[in-house]
């Protein structure tokens, strides 16, 4: 079946619609919990698929992607609480977020150009750390994270009078917060969607394309690998730090804590998972692993009073050891992803790997 | 001066445990071109199983220096099978697999083996049990414990015996035939698995070894202790050129001076502004200011296109 033209019909394009504004109301049912974990997934898919810019497009191996996210979380917190006494409107917020990050993403690009593979790995990843151990820190001499302790009583998103927290009753349904967050959030996701794959099919996406599948080569045919380098790291963390900014509004907490390289990890893992490169895998890669450790989280602990009638193990360590388990077992047997490109999929049968 | 000597001392302690562990990443990195994210957790877990077997030895009333040796022992020979484990069920299945596949399923057992570890020793700190006697030594106006030396000691010796098992054996031989390249090594009839595993096997037991020189050293050990020590012990590695011995035990030493140093003097520095909390940083800007000027690491030969 064809998914691609599935999607572009216009009853393809109803039934997605459909089941998207559904969605938050049957999770609704089994509690707002499971709305703010769609609300995440969704986040999630906006992180991801960010990432999936600079690794499955660019091929540039990025572990500390979660440092943009910080850096849009912490602009928006400190752009939007009582911690500065500042309260400024999204419209202002959200891009100087993106262009922090943006900056913090060329930063991180100039020197790292000439590294290649797993060198690249490890300085974005100290990167990241160095970001993270700064939050951490600046609350002295002059405070302005507010050090392990972060950044509470952050504004929720809102558009003049109407705001994203609490609940509103709108043409008679009663929204709740996190219902709110979620048409946000889809609308930012669909807007990503639509970006990504204008991207890869432009003729920025293609040099992007063949940097990743010969850096020299690339070179070669006149493709200014240099600049074209630094636009990947830069757009994919302009997204992250939009993220961290919606992030930080609906939490209205930030703390480093959430910035850590498990997360950075985690999001990578999304993006590989799901199918390096190619857009709906990368989707669902993301909305499995939200969703997958919540469900284990409800799941572990009833599982076991029904096996074994007590409690044997910590239900928090089992539903760990279970992801990471499925992490391997899925790569095992799905080394391209779950949902890998149809190109790549025939490039790795072509070859025998 | 002396609070230079002596951060000298300190940091050449924690870097030849750096070392050690980086030791493991490289040898790994150096024949399959794959970073084992997991050795960190396996470092951990060679700590842990030391206080068990040496603490219940000693609460039998064995003597302090059988339980510890019995202690390291435990620690080796556990960590050797779980080193073997991994290479058999995470990274064997995929060797031919996207180069990231691997990257995946190394994270994957880095989490199962932190929650397992949680799950048997629980997620509190452990004291580790003291196994050598508490000694202290002054030289120039610095000081320095028993323990301090016997880690440098035991570590030179333990690096003493990889160098000469990769340059003077058989399987050695076929080390570096294999790093270099694996088919034409197979070719000239040497069993690459064989090779791969020993290389997992031999790089978890210096763990292990790093595991109890950590544990005696700061006497406390925890489920979540690993990573760190792992994330340190691999930038040690890529500092000195990943897939290089002498740059991986080079890097660690450096890497374990430069953040003592840096942590002494990071507030006379920047006049007080930023203090020694700020140490976990040292390793990664010195990693990056490297890098820049060096992109195969101090000792590293330029790679090929490995990307």
């Amino acid at each position: 079946m064809n998914f691609g033209r599935f999607f572009r019909s216009t009853a393809g394009i109803a039934l997605t619609a459909a089941f998207l504004i559904a969605l938050p109301f049957v999770a609704a049912m089994g509690g707002q919990a499971w709305v703010r974990i769609l609300d995440f997934a969704i986040l999630y898919v906006f992180l991801a698929l960010g990432l999936n810019i600079v690794v499955g497009l660019a091929g540039l191996l990025d572990l500390g992607y979660i440092a943009f996210y910080a850096v849009g979380a912490y602009a928006w917190a400190l752009l939007a609480s009582p911690h500065f006494g500042l309260h400024w409107p999204i419209w202002a917020i959200l891009p100087i977020g993106a262009a922090l990050a943006c900056l913090a993403g060329v930063v991180l690009g100039s020197p790292t150009l000439k590294l290649r593979g797993d060198y690249l790995a490890i300085v974005t990843l100290g990167f990241g750390e160095i970001v993270r151990i700064f939050l951490n820190n600046l609350n002295s001499p002059i405070n302005v994270t507010n050090g392990p302790q972060g950044i509470t009583l952050i504004d929720p998103v809102s558009f003049g009078a109407f705001k994203f927290s609490g609940t509103t009753q709108i043409f008679g349904f009663a929204l709740s917060g996190p219902q709110k967050y979620y048409f946000l959030l889809v609308a930012l996701a669909i807007l990503v969607i639509i970006i990504n794959v204008r991207l890869q099919n432009s003729r920025i996406g293609r040099a992007w394309q063949a940097i990743r599948e010969d850096e020299i080569a690339a070179k070669a045919i006149g493709i200014n690998t240099r600049n074209l380098k630094l636009l990947a790291f830069a757009m994919g963390a302009s997204f992250g730090g939009v993220a961290g900014g919606i992030f930080s509004a609906m939490q209205g907490f930030v703390s480093p804590e959430s910035f850590s390289l498990i997360e950075s990890i985690m999001i990578l893992a999304m993006v590989v998972l799901g199918g390096m490169g190619h857009i709906p895998g990368v989707i669902l890669g993301a909305v499995l692993l939200t969703v997958l450790p919540e469900v284990l989280r409800y799941g572990v602990g009833p599982l076991q009073m029904a096996v074994f009638g007590k409690m044997l193990v910590d239900p928090e360590s089992l539903r760990m050891l279970v992801f990471g388990l499925a992490l391997v077992l899925v790569m095992r047997f799905k080394p391209a992803g779950l949902w890998p490109s149809p190109e790549r999929k025939r490039e790795l049968q072509e070859t025998g790997k | 001066m002396d609070i230079f000597l002596q951060q000298i001392i300190n940091g050449l302690v924690q870097g030849s445990i750096y070392a050690l562990v980086a030791l493991g990443y490289t040898m790994v990195y150096g024949i399959m071109g794959l970073i084992n994210f997991a050795h960190g957790e396996v470092v951990m877990i060679g700590t842990l199983v030391t206080i068990t077997v040496a603490g219940s030895l000693i609460k039998a009333g064995m003597p302090v220096a059988v339980a510890g040796l019995a202690g390291l022992m435990a620690a080796v020979l556990v960590c050797m099978a779980l080193g073997w484990a991994l290479e058999r069920v995470a990274y064997r299945p995929l060797r031919n697999a996207p180069r990231l596949t691997p990257l995946i399923t190394a994270i994957g057992m880095s989490i199962v083996l932190q929650n397992l570890a949680m799950m048997i020793w629980g997620r509190n700190y452990m004291t580790f049990p003291s196994l050598l006697p508490k000694m202290d030594f002054e030289f120039a106006g610095a000081n320095f414990t028993l323990i301090q030396i016997i880690i440098v000691l035991v570590s030179a010796a333990t690096m003493g015996g990889l160098l000469l098992l990769v340059y003077r054996t058989k399987l050695g031989m076929a080390m570096r035939a294999t790093a270099q390249n694996p088919a034409v090594a197979s070719l000239m009839g040497v069993n690459i698995n064989r090779v791969i595993a020993a290389a997992f096997v031999i790089g978890s037991a210096l763990g292990a070894v790093a595991g109890v020189m950590v544990g005696t050293y700061y006497e406390i050990a925890h489920y979540q202790m690993g990573f760190m020590l792992g994330l340190k012990a691999f930038t040690a590695a890529v500092l000195g050129g990943i897939g290089n011995l002498a740059g991986a035990m080079l890097g660690g030493i450096l890497l374990g001076i430069i953040e003592a140093l840096g942590a002494g003097y990071i507030g006379d520095l920047t006049g007080g502004f930023l203090g020694s909390h700020y140490q976990d940083i040292f390793a990664f800007v010195v990693l990056i200011v490297v890098l820049m000027f060096k992109p195969s690491g101090l000792f590293g030969e330029k790679t090929g296109d490995r990307a």
